[in-house]
């Protein structure tokens, strides 16, 4: 099972290492890491996707990423209202007899295609991890050259919206 | 921080003075009261050294970094305070590999001090270069690189914070040779902030009475006491509430010690080698305390049968060990001492246990460790009873790893906490002879005895020169089986007597190498001898090394197989 954790961490050098270390030593998977700024100046963000077998593993693992000095806050977001996105760049063949119908496949998923080259056309998306699936399992037939996902990165929602949103869509990822 | 208007005595009096990092690194050390520092120089830590030429705070040159470390633990283990340790870069560093990697699992405060290549040429692979930030990363509580002078004092005050505080544990700071040479203000540390580390010291009493009720109900409850109730220095609140609330008392290895071995109430140690009523009470209970124990492979056997039928309650001051190899029902994060002061408060009333008592103290009285003696060789295990008899039980004991050490565990009952230094989680060779020399630093008036097996001895016995540099009275007793007895145990028992490497008889005489350090050596081979010559040695004033020939082929027993529960013990009776 996935679970999504939501990571505050001092930006000091090495403290990616810390944390992929800890993961390393005690052989928890990690599915996707994405880091970066936060609203705060010298605190990162980082959303980690974990793949676990079972609750306690999943609880291990927070309590070990709480232990580390460089850790300001650990919470797993994924039973909560969240938005969670995702990037994908995809370079796929397109030969000229295929670009409108390529253009007209991604439309729906509100891809753009960000470059342009003869045969390939370059398409980027962004969205929930379903939705990015869902554009690359379109796209395979066209043949993938390249492809570059960035992982997830999310956060809870805003308080108000949270309660406002209907009951069914609070306990998963929101995928609009 | 706010701003304070009201000048303080402090802002007042203290100007900022101007200083080397070496020298602040120094200065800091004397404000942390650091006594001794356990060190061996090299390139990148000269000017530090430089700086410890001037004296103020004693040095003990270890002839090896692996030395210097397990003494720092040594000294940790018995005084409670930081070993401090310093190295240079590179093979300096990563000399203290396993001495780091010990005090981790063993939970020991230490500070490590490693020299590091100069800022400018990190990265370069430069001459004695090595990361000893990523090596040691998963091995210490906390580790730093420090990049700028400005930063020594501030990073000192947090190591020492960080390696004493919480679950103890070893910090390293790394400090690279143009840091060292900088010039910088020296700003005295007071507070420390580190909003990532806040360990919780004070329980949660709704748990504390949780774990009360539980004990209420409770017809076969047995209490775990590890390592965490001598960190807290809370063996007499643990003695209290164990009889009040009429607990049977289990020790792991570590935590030996930590409750009287006389006591009516105590079972000895448990898991592997452990006792069999020890044992018995851990695989029957139906409530299982657990207090300042991590639930070790080595106690546990295989998890499948531990504590299957109890009631789990684990008191941990790391949150992390509760629930990560027994599910727990209550779990309450606390230091130990804080956790049994509350438990007396909120006065615990045992249950109806007197069947369960009587069936244990039998167990106990029946089953007590074995060995076949003999008049004509000296038995291992008879010769910890003479040091123990001949030490009026008084001692601190200090071992290295293997079947002597698990035999000290068994035949030197402890009566009193802090006298017990044994490598348990990592298990090291080599540990014995350095941790006793720091254990003998750290208490220069007790009598430490090192109780060593040959082939560990032989890792770290270049120490030896230091029994008579420091005049260190360690009494040095190798239980000598020509061979790596656990080693053997293992083969003859799991691999069909294939004996592969483990048997070492060609020994050198050691009461020669007792004397080429300048220290008396004294040999024993029958029992006769050994009263003789054990007699002798501890009377002697000065450092001794008492090289005992035993029986070669002993086992420990008795003993859970890897893999087996604790009630599929072997060996635990003639
Ligand atoms: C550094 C290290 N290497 C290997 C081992 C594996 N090991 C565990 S016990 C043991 C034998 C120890 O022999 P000795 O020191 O003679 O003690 P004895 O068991 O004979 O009492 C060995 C090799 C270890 N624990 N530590």
């Amino acid at each position: 099972m996935n679970r999504i954790l939501s990571v505050v961490v001092n930006n000091r050098s090495g403290v990616l290492n810390r944390i992929t270390g800890l993961f390393l030593r005690r052989g928890f998977n990690i599915q996707s890491l994405t880091v970066g700024t936060s609203e705060t100046e010298g605190q990162s963000r980082m959303t980690i996707v974990l793949d676990v077998d079972d609750e306690r593993t999943a609880e291990q693992v927070i309590k070990q990423l709480h232990k580390q000095i460089d850790v300001l806050k650990v919470s797993d977001i994924t039973d909560q209202p969240i938005v969670a996105r995702e990037l994908v760049l995809i370079r796929v063949n397109s030969p000229l007899q295929t670009r409108s119908e390529l253009t007209a496949l991604i439309e729906p998923f509100r891809a753009s295609i960000i470059d342009v080259s003869r045969d390939t056309v370059t398409i980027q998306a962004v969205g929930s991890p379903e939705k990015v699936d869902a554009l690359i399992f379109l796209l395979h037939p066209y043949g993938i050259k390249e492809l570059a996902r960035t992982g997830l990165t999310a956060f809870v929602r805003g308080t108000d919206v949270a309660a406002e949103a209907p009951r069914p869509y609070r306990n998963r990822v929101l995928s609009i | 921080m706010g701003v304070d208007l009201k000048p303080s005595a402090k802002t007042c009096t203290s100007v900022k003075p101007l200083m080397n990092g070496s020298r602040m690194l120094v200065e800091a050390l004397k404000r942390e009261g650091v006594e001794v520092i356990f060190g061996y120089p090299g390139g990148a830590v000269l000017t530090i050294y430089d700086a410890l030429y001037d004296g103020g705070i004693p040095h003990i040159l270890a002839r090896h970094e692996q030395g210097c470390i397990h003494a720092a633990e040594g000294y940790a283990r018995v005084t409670g305070k930081p070993g401090v340790v310093i190295a240079t870069s590179g093979p300096g560093a990563t000399n203290l590999v396993t001495g780091i990697a010990d005090a981790m699992l063993d939970s020991l405060p230490l500070v490590v001090f490693t020299g590091q290549v100069a800022t400018q040429v990190i990265g370069s692979d430069a001459f004695q270069e090595a990361s000893i930030i990523g090596i040691t990363m998963p091995i210490t509580k906390h580790n730093y690189q420090v990049r700028d002078v400005s930063e020594l004092p501030r990073i000192i005050r947090e190591a020492f914070h960080i390696a004493t505080t919480g679950r103890p544990g070893p910090v390293l700071v790394d400090i690279p040779k143009d840091v060292s040479n900088a010039m910088g203000w020296f700003e005295d540390q007071e507070e420390v902030h580190l909003p990532g580390y806040q360990p919780t010291v004070i329980p949660h009493r709704m748990q504390i009475r949780k774990v009360l009720d539980a004990i209420r109900t409770a017809k076969k409850p047995v209490l775990l006491a590890g390592a965490g109730v001598l960190h807290a220095r809370a063996q007499d609140l643990l003695r209290e509430f164990a009889e009040r609330a009429q607990l049977p008392v289990v020790n792991t290895l570590l935590g030996l010690g930590g409750f009287p071995a006389s006591h009516p109430l105590f079972l000895g140690m448990g898991g592997m080698h452990g006792s069999y009523a020890a044992n018995k009470a851990l695989y029957e209970a139906d409530l299982l305390i657990n207090i300042g124990a991590r639930f070790d492979d080595r106690l546990t056997g295989s998890l499948e049968h531990f504590a299957k039928s109890a009631t789990v309650a684990h008191i941990d001051i790391d949150p992390a060990e509760i629930g990560k190899n027994v599910p727990t029902d209550i779990p309450v994060v606390g230091d130990a001492g804080e956790a049994l002061k509350m438990l007396l408060e909120e006065r615990p009333e045992p249950g109806d246990v007197a069947e369960w008592l009587a069936e244990l103290g039998e167990a106990k009285r029946q089953r007590p460790f074995w060995y076949h003696d003999s008049d004509r060789e000296l038995k291992p295990q008879r010769l910890i009873q003479m040091i123990h008899e001949f030490t009026g039980g008084g001692a601190i004991v200090v071992t290295d790893v293997g079947q002597h050490q698990m035999w000290a565990a068994q035949f030197y009952p402890l009566e009193e906490p802090h006298r017990w230094v044994t490598s348990g989680g990592l298990g090291t060779m080599g540990f014995g002879l350095p941790a006793a020399i720091g254990a003998q630093l750290g208490r220069p008036d007790a009598l430490v005895v090192a109780v060593l097996g040959d082939g560990g001895f032989q890792m770290t016995m270049q120490e030896l020169a230091l029994l008579k540099e420091y005049n260190l009275p360690v009494k040095v007793i190798i239980v000598n089986n020509q061979a790596l007895g656990m080693v053997r145990q293992w083969q003859e028992l799991f691999y069909q007597g294939r004996y592969a490497h483990s048997i070492i008889p060609n020994l050198p005489d050691l009461v020669k190498l007792a004397e080429a350090y300048q220290i008396p050596g004294y040999r024993a081979k029958t029992p006769s001898e050994a009263s003789e010559v054990l007699r002798r040695a501890l009377a002697e004033p000065g450092p001794v090394l008492v090289d005992c020939w035993v029986t070669p082929g002993e086992n420990v027993y008795p003993m859970v197989p890897p893999g087996k529960g604790l009630h599929e013990m072997v060996g635990v009776t003639p």
